[in-house]
């Protein structure tokens, strides 16, 4: 079986974020770029495919050269070979675009996204890659076995999971549940010498316009302070939810 | 680029969810939302219901027409072929933008629609367009942090609405119902079992969201917690180290890597408030935290706060709220 991963490349979950150039570009100025959560879910599901039924597994990314440690991180995990499609990442049908044309050229069976990223958190990569490349599709992807080319898998909806069976060539908008947190791998030493010296191919990208644009970015107003209620006077809790939130 | 089709209508078409026959609050929501598009642009509002009853009444919240579908092939939800269904309603009454609500389901189904219509889409929508030309929506971005105002520069269009970003609005229209017969594909995704608590409340479907943490001290302590619920018509949620402990199911795990929470009113009992705990609830409108730490994290990030324990403040605050529900009876 050839897997791919596809990792975002985004700002740590502590990062501040702020913008520049008016408010149209994302300031990346002192933030930590990790491999993004849903991702690293999927990546660490991918080893276990990997170690216990001999798949192979590459990881891919869209974007510039400054994406490269996170995919060396990937790679020191424990993926084979990684490839970055050369080009900004501008939205999500772009990057769709771009990784069903490294879907298509690379002939994998299962490819594992993640559900949403946590910068732009779009959420329609892995179903337009899956449109696009007329692979079966599972969203909010929580478990999967495969044997053979059947797959079971199990998606998160509103207020339970549901459980589907489908087949290969599938892509999966995968989350926490296809492995724990505990799972999750710390490169070692070895892992990020072996890493260096493993493939990293750039692949130059063909014309896509994408569909959407961030015109420009905006943060939150800031929120006034919190009002304390007396432990003794809940009374008066229930009194603000109803006359002031008017949310009761 | 404008294209000329051959439909006039060029409506506003909106995906209308139910569960059992009946309208979900999310459908009749992204009604009243397409309603306030489309009294924008100058057109109306054709809804799309599957397997639902009681079609007409969305003409109260704004659609002018409702396209109904009936059939066994769409019993239960599938991505592709609800897609499928939708993308054929679109095409029939020529639609310029379709809207969605940002439920499990939609979201599933929406890239599928936006490949299959050709059609930019954007999701977590939390307002009405600041611009119909060029077509420019609000929505939220990094996790909660900010937001980005978009530009959809497709001809076709698919708006994602965040739920609870809108509400409802009656209008006291009425629509004509129209029987509809997509074609449906064959979809490589079968259905073999649904796990889900049909008696409760889901996260993504509540008003108002009651969530315990580990201050709680064990899964035994959660009865206050969905008494509360009860008493609330909420749904219930906890925090990431509850589920991880196997305190509480998965499914309840909500914040950056568990499900997001975009409620009217956000209920934290004995939660210190982890940045990634926030970045998951923070488009909630109103956050109330109890906690015994008056230095928990969660203090600086909500509406109203209560230093107290948790196994005190929450058996009074039922007791308040159920003195105050009976009053408003």
């Amino acid at each position: 079986m050839k897997i791919l991963v596809c990792i975002s490349h985004v700002p740590d979950t502590t990062s501040k974020i702020n913008f520049t150039d008016g408010d149209t570009k994302f300031d990346t100025n002192g933030v930590q770029f990790v491999i993004n959560p849903n991702d690293e879910f999927g990546l660490t599901r991918a080893m276990w495919f990997k170690e216990k039924q001999g798949a192979s597994v590459d990881v891919v990314n869209v974007g510039g050269a400054e994406t490269e440690p996170t995919l060396r991180k990937a790679l020191a995990i424990g993926a084979d070979s990684a490839i970055r499609v050369n080009t900004e990442a501008t939205d999500g049908f772009a990057v769709a675009k771009h990784l069903a044309s490294v879907v298509k050229d690379g002939g994998y069976d299962l490819v594992i996204a993640g559900r949403e990223s946590i910068d732009y958190n779009g959420g329609m990569v892995p179903g337009m890659l899956a449109a696009m490349t007329e692979a079966n599709f599972v969203a909010n992807c929580i478990s999967i076995e495969v044997d053979g080319t059947n797959v079971k898998a199990v998606r998160e909806i509103d207020g339970g999971k549901e459980t589907v069976s489908t087949f290969l060539p599938l892509v999966i908008g995968g989350q926490k549940g296809l492995v724990e947190e505990s799972d999750l791998r710390i490169p070692n030493m070895r892992g990020i010498m072996m890493a260096r010296k493993k493939p990293l191919n750039v692949v130059e990208p063909t014309s896509i316009s994408a569909e959407t644009k961030a015109v420009s970015f905006e943060k939150p107003a800031p929120k006034g302070a919190v009002k304390l209620v007396d432990a003794e006077n809940i009374d008066e809790l229930v009194n603000l939810l109803h006359n002031e939130a008017k949310v009761i | 680029m404008f294209r000329m089709t051959k439909q006039t209508n060029m409506s506003i078409l909106v995906y209308t969810e139910s569960e059992n026959g009946k309208f979900k609050k999310a459908a009749l929501e992204v009604v009243s939302y397409a309603k306030a598009i489309a009294d924008q642009m100058g057109t109306s509002v054709t809804a799309v219901a599957v397997n639902a009853d009681n079609t007409e009444s969305l003409g109260n919240y704004g659609a002018s027409k409702v396209l109904s579908i009936k059939s066994d092939a769409l019993d239960k939800f599938n991505a592709k072929k609800y897609a499928a269904a939708i993308a054929e309603a679109s095409k029939q009454d020529g639609a310029k933008v379709v809207v969605l609500s940002s439920s499990a389901d939609s979201k599933y189904l929406a890239p599928l629609l936006s490949v299959g219509l050709d059609a930019g889409y954007v999701s977590n929508v939390v307002a009405v367009p600041s611009n119909v030309s060029p077509f420019t929506v609000k929505r939220t971005a990094f996790t909660n942090k900010a937001f980005a105002n978009t530009e959809i520069t497709t001809d076709a269009k698919i708006v994602g609405l965040s739920n609870n970003s809108f509400g409802l609005v009656e209008s006291g229209g009425s629509a004509t119902v129209e029987d509809f017969s997509p074609s449906i594909p064959d979809s490589g995704v079968s259905v073999e079992s649904v796990d889900k608590a049909t008696d409760k409340v889901s996260i993504a479907d509540a008003e108002t969201v009651v969530s315990g943490g580990r201050g709680l001290k064990g899964p035994e302590n959660w009865g206050m917690v969905e008494e509360l619920a009860e008493v609330l018509g909420a749904a219930t949620a906890c925090s990431k180290p509850v589920s991880d402990l196997g305190w509480r199911p998965h499914s309840e795990h909500v914040g950056q890597t568990g499900k997001p929470v975009a409620s009217n009113l956000y209920i934290a009992i004995g939660i210190s408030g982890a940045i990634q705990h926030l970045a998951g609830i923070n488009s909630s409108k109103v956050k109330v935290v109890i906690n015994t730490d008056p230095e928990a994290p969660f203090f600086k990030a909500a509406d109203y706060g209560v230093v107290g324990d948790a196994f005190e403040v929450v058996p009074k605050l039922i007791e308040k709220l159920k003195a105050f529900k009976a009053q408003n009876a």
